[in-house]
C-alpha cells in the first residue's frame, strides 16, 4: 500500500530562496558597498579587499578544520591551540633552517599531531570533547609561551605571486590574483573540502558517521577511522592557518598571536552551516568587516577606537543570531561512539 | 572440519554454542541454531530474550564471548559487519539504521559506494536501485529524503539495502512492528518471493499469527536460551505463546462492558497543517468519556501522528481546540498536560519516549522529577525516592533489566516500551493517550499492558488508544473511530465492528455506501 498522502508544496524556487536568500542578500549588499567605494576611492577599496582576503584566510582554514571534525561528530574547540602551535613550530623551523617550505610543512605536521591528540582523547578515550579541545588550547598557550624567545624573526616571508593578467582585473584582481601561496592554497582547499565532503565516498561516509554512526557501522564503515582521519586532516589545516600567520602574514611570532581566531573560526563554521563554501562566505564577511574597521580607525571620527574594534564581532553576533536561519547540526555531534 | 558436522542437510547458516554476555546479563547462553537454505525461520521469544543480540552477533556488530558460525557448512570468522556482508548476510535492524537527512540513494550505497574516478556515481547508483527495486517489487523513490518517508517505505529501503549488497541470508528483526496489516502482507509476499530466489530468512516477530502465516520453522528463546523448536503446521498461537512465556497466556483479555460517565477529553474542530503546509488533520471532533476506551483505527500516515501530537502538547494546531476535563488546553505545553492528568505513551519511543543515555530510574521520573517526593529540599533531588520508585515500577511492570541504573539504550526494544508504560501509568491520570502501546511487545507483556489499560478504564480514566493493529483495537476499544486522510470517517460501537468492515473503511470506503 502506497502512502502518497503528502506531497511537498514548496516549489524548488521557494526552496532555493529559503536556502540562499540571506546569502544572496548579504553578498549583494557587500558588492554594492564595494562598487560604491571603488568609485569614490579606488586605491583604498583595493586595499580593503586585499585586507579582507588576508583577514579571512586563517578563519576559513580554521573553519575547514572545525567542520571536518564536526561533520564526523567530533567537536573541535582546540582549533585555536592547533593554529597557535602550528604557527610557533613553523616559525621556529624557519628560524633554524631558513627554509619557508620546510617550515610550512612543519606547521602542518604539528597541527596534524594536535589533531591526533584530540582524536585520541575524544574518539578512543571518549573524553568530553570540550575538555579535550581545552586541553589542546592550554597546552599550546603553555608550550609556546614557555619556549618563546623575544626578538626572533623569520628568514623571509611568503611573497605574493601575481597570476599574470588576472591580477590586473579592476576591483577584484589585486585581492584575488596577487596573493602569497598559502592564500591560494586556501582558495583551493575550500573547493577541495567541498568536493570531498559532498561528492566522494569519503565525504558520504564522514557525513553518515556524523549523523548516525551506528547506521554507518552496520554497513561496514569504520566509525573510529573516519573520525580519526577527519580530525587529523582538520588539525593539519589548522596548522596551515598557523603557518599563514607567522610565515605569510606577519613574519614573526608573538605570544598568543592567534588572538581568538580559532574561536571566530568556529563561529564562521556555524554561520556557514557546516559547509566549506558557506564558511568561506562567512569568513569573507567577517574579514570585510574587519578591514572596514581598520579603515575606520584611520578615518577621523569621534568614536573611541575600542568601539570601532568591536564592529566585526557585533556584526558576527547579529548575523549569527538573526539572519542565518536554522542550521542542521550533525545529529551525533559531540557524542562518542559506543560499539556495544 | 568440526567433529559432528551434519552436512547432508543444506544449511545456509549454523550458529553453534554462542554465548554473549553484557555487564550483568547473559544475553545469549549457549545458543545453537540452524537456518536451512530457502526457508523462513522465525525466532520467537519474550522481550529481552536475546533475539536481537544473537542477530547482532551473527551480523558482526557484537563480538561473541563463545561459539562459532558456519556458513554453507564452513566455519567462518565474522569480525565485523563487513565480514557479514561479504558472507552474504543482510540485516534489517529493529530500529532502522537509516540516516534521516540522506536520500534513499545515499543510504543505499553507504559503505558500498559506486564511484566514477574519485566522485560518487549517483546516477548509476540510482539506476541500479531502480533495477533491483523493480526486480523485487519494492517501490522507492531514490531521491526522497528518508526523514520524509513513512516507516513502511523506510522499511522497504532497509530491505533493499540488504538486497543491494546481494544478501542471501536476510535477518529481519521485528520488521512488522511498525507496519500496517496491509504493508505486512506485502512484506510477506516479498519474503516468500525472496525465498524462491534462494534467499534464506530469519524472521523475528512477536505476532504469532504472522509466524503461523509465513514461517517454515520456529525457534523459541527465553532468557537467553533456546527453549524449543516447532513447526507452524503442527502448533497454534496458544501453543507458541505458552512455549515462549512458559505459562498459559491470555491472547485476548476479558473485559466487562464500559460504564462511561462524564466527558474528560474533547476535541473540537481540530485542523493541523504539517511542516509542508499540507492539511493532515481536517476538522476532527470527538470526545472520550471517563471509563471508556476510544480506539482510533487507521493506516499509518492518515494524520493520527499529528492529531495525537497536538492533543499531547507536542505540536500546535491551526484551528480548533482540545478540552481536558472541561478546560481548554494550551498547545505545546506538555507539562500542563502531565499536571492535569494526561498520560501519553508516544508512538516513537526513541524520539519522544525516552532519553536513551539516561538510566531507567531517571527515565521513569522524566515528567515528575521536579515534584514531591523526587524533588527534595533545596532543589536537591532525592535519589533514594527516585530509586525506590524505579525499583517498584520495574518490578510491577516486569521490565527485564539488570538494575535501575542501566542506560535505557541497553534495554531490549520491548523492555524500553515497558519503561515508558511504567512512567505514564504511574502518575494520577484522567486521560490516557496510548499510541501503539504494545508495539514490539511480546504476548505476555501485551496481556499485561492490556489488563492495565482496562484497569485504568475501570478506575474511571478516559482512554484513547491508537493502534495500527486491528486486533488490538478490537480487543481493547469500546468505541472505534476510523481515520482516513485526516478525517474521522465514522465512530462506531466496538460490539458491532467486524475486521472486514473496519479494513474497508480504513482503506477509504465511505460508510454511507455500506
Ligand atoms: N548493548 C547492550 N548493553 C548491555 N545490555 C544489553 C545490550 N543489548 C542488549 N542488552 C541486554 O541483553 C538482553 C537481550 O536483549 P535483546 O535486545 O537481544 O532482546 P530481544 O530478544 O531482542 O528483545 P525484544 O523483543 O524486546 O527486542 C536484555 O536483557 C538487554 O537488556
Ligand atoms: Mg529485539
Amino acid at each position: 500500500m502506497e502512502n502518497t498522502n503528502t506531497l511537498p508544496t514548496t516549489t524548488p524556487q521557494q526552496l532555493f530562496l529559503k536556502q540562499w536568500g540571506t546569502t544572496i542578500f548579504v553578498s549583494l549588499t557587500v558588492i554594492a558597498i564595494v562598487i560604491w567605494q571603488y568609485i569614490l576611492n579606488a586605491n583604498v577599496t583595493e586595499a580593503v579587499l586585499a585586507s579582507t582576503i588576508r583577514q579571512s584566510t586563517p578563519l576559513v582554514l580554521g573553519a575547514l578544520c572545525g567542520l571536518l571534525g564536526e561533520r564526523s561528530a567530533v567537536i573541535n574547540i582546540g582549533i585555536e591551540g592547533q593554529m597557535l602551535l602550528g604557527a610557533f613550530v613553523g616559525f621556529l623551523v624557519n628560524v633554524w633552517t631558513g627554509n619557508l617550505w620546510i617550515a610550512v610543512f612543519a606547521a602542518i605536521f604539528t597541527g596534524a599531531v594536535m589533531g591526533l591528540l584530540l582524536a585520541y582523547m575524544s574518539v578512543t578515550l571518549k573524553m568530553d570533547q570540550i575538555i579535550g579541545g581545552t586541553v589542546i588550547n592550554i597546552l599550546a598557550l603553555g608550550l609556546t609561551g614557555y619556549f618563546y624567545q623575544v626578538g626572533l624573526t623569520t628568514k623571509g616571508k611568503m611573497l605574493p605571486i601575481p597570476l599574470g593578467p588576472l591580477a590586473d582585473i579592476p576591483i577584484i584582481g589585486p585581492a584575488l590574483f596577487n596573493n602569497p601561496p598559502i592564500t591560494y592554497a586556501t582558495f583551493v582547499l575550500v573547493f577541495l573540502v567541498h568536493y570531498v565532503l559532498f561528492h566522494t565516498k569519503w565525504g558520504l561516509r564522514t557525513r553518515a558517521v556524523g549523523e548516525h554512526p551506528r547506521a554507518a557501522d552496520t554497513l561496514g564503515v569504520n566509525v573510529f577511522k573516519v573520525r580519526y582521519v577527519n580530525v587529523i586532516v582538520g588539525g593539519a589545516i589548522a596548522g596551515l592557518a598557523g603557518a599563514f600567520l607567522t610565515l605569510e602574514a606577519v613574519g614573526s611570532f608573538e605570544r598568543a598571536m592567534t588572538n581568538g581566531r580559532g574561536f571566530v573560526a568556529l563561529a564562521v563554521m556555524i554561520f556557514g552551516k557546516f559547509t566549506p563554501l558557506g564558511a568561506w562566505g562567512a569568513a569573507l564577511l567577517f574579514g570585510f568587516a574587519n578591514a572596514m574597521q581598520t579603515q575606520l580607525q584611520f578615518a577621523d571620527i569621534q568614536v573611541p577606537h575600542q568601539f570601532i574594534g568591536m564592529l566585526p564581532y557585533i556584526l558576527t553576533i547579529i548575523v549569527l543570531s538573526g539572519f542565518v536561519g536554522r542550521t542542521h547540526i550533525p545529529a551525533a555531534d559531540g557524542v562518542p561512539y559506543e560499539k556495544e | 572440519m568440526s567433529e559432528k558436522t551434519t552436512t547432508k542437510e543444506n544449511l545456509a547458516l549454523e550458529v553453534r554454542h554462542v554465548t554473549k554476555r553484557f555487564p550483568g546479563v547473559i544475553a545469549n547462553d549457549d545458543v545453537s541454531f540452524t537456518l536451512k537454505k530457502g526457508e523462513i525461520h522465525a525466532l520467537l521469544g519474550e522481550n529481552g530474550a536475546g533475539k536481537s543480540t544473537l542477530m547482532n552477533v551473527v551480523y558482526g556488530l557484537y563480538a561473541q564471548d563463545e561459539g562459532e558460525f558456519l556458513i554453507d557448512n564452513e566455519v567462518v570468522e565474522i569480525n565485523g559487519p563487513n565480514d557479514a556482508i561479504n558472507y552474504g548476510i543482510g540485516m534489517v535492524h529493529q530500529h532502522f539504521m537509516l540516516v534521516p537527512v540522506f536520500t534513499v540513494t545515499e543510504n543505499m550505497i553507504l559503505g558500498s559506494e559506486i564511484t566514477k574516478g574519485t566522485s560518487l556515481d549517483l546516477a548509476r547508483a540510482k539506476k541500479e536501485i531502480l533495477e533491483i527495486s523493480e526486480a523485487y517489487g519494492l517501490e522507492v523513490d531514490p531521491d526522497a529524503l528518508i526523514e520524509n518517508l513513512p516507516v513502511g517505505v523506510q522499511q522497504r529501503v532497509e530491505i533493499l539495502k540488504a538486497l543491494y549488497r546481494k544478501a542471501n541470508i536476510l535477518v529481519l528483526d521485528e520488521p512488522t512492528a511498525v507496519l500496517t496489516p496491509q504493508e505486512a502482507e506485502d512484506l510477506f509476499d516479498v519474503m516468500r518471493d525472496l525465498t524462491k530466489k534462494g534467499v534464506s530468512i530469519i524472521f523475528i516477530t512477536h505476532k504469532l499469527k504472522e509466524i503461523l502465516n509465513v514461517a517454515d520453522r520456529v525457534t523459541v528463546m527465553r532468557r537467553g536460551k533456546v527453549v524449543g523448536h516447532a513447526k507452524p503446521s503442527e502448533t497454534d498461537a496458544q501453543g507458541l505463546a505458552t512455549m515462549m512465556v512458559g505459562r498459559d497466556v491470555l491472547l485476548e483479555v476479558a473485559k466487562t462492558p464500559a460504564k462511561p460517565t462524564e466527558v474528560v477529553l474533547e476535541v473540537n474542530h481540530l485542523k493541523i497543517k504539517d511542516e509542508r503546509d499540507v492539511e493532515v488533520v481536517k476538522d476532527i471532533s470527538f470526545e472520550v468519556r471517563a471509563g471508556e476506551i476510544l480506539g482510533i483505527a487507521g493506516i499509518q500516515g492518515n494524520g493520527q501522528t499529528e492529531l495525537i501530537e497536538a492533543i499531547t502538547g507536542l505540536r500546535g494546531a491551526d484551528s480548533g481546540e482540545v478540552h481536558l476535563s472541561g478546560e481548554i488546553i494550551p498547545f505545546e505545553k506538555p507539562r500542563y498536560l502531565v499536571e492535569h492528568g494526561m498520560g501519553h505513551v508516544p508512538e516513537d519511543r526513541h524520539k519522544h519516549g525516552l532519553v536513551l543515555p539516561y538510566d531507567l530510574a531517571d527515565n521513569i521520573v522524566l515528567n515528575t522529577y521536579y515534584q514531591k517526593p523526587f524533588a527534595g529540599k533545596m532543589m536537591i533531588r532525592d535519589d533514594q525516592a527516585v530509586l525506590k520508585n524505579a525499583t517498584e515500577l520495574i518490578k510491577r511492570f516486569d521490565v527485564r533489566a539488570p538494575s535501575p541504573h542501566v542506560a535505557a539504550s541497553t534495554l531490549s526494544g520491548g523492555n524500553q516500551q515497558k519503561v515508558i508504560v511504567a512512567r505514564e501509568f504511574s502518575h494520577p491520570l484522567k486521560v490516557l493517550i496510548a499510541n501503539q502501546p504494545t508495539r514490539g511487545l511480546d504476548v505476555g507483556s501485551i496481556e499485561y499492558i492490556h489488563k492495565e489499560i482496562i484497569n485504568m478504564r475501570d478506575e474511571g480514566v478516559g482512554v484513547l488508544v491508537i493502534s495500527a493493529e486491528l486486533d488490538e483495537i478490537l480487543s481493547l476499544a469500546d468505541r472505534i473511530a476510523i481515520m482516513f486522510r485526516g478525517e474521522i470517517v465514522t465512530i462506531i460501537d466496538a460490539k458491532s465492528a467486524t475486521r472486514e468492515q473496519l479494513g474497508l473503511w480504513m482503506a477509504g470506503a465511505s460508510p454511507e455506501m455500506s
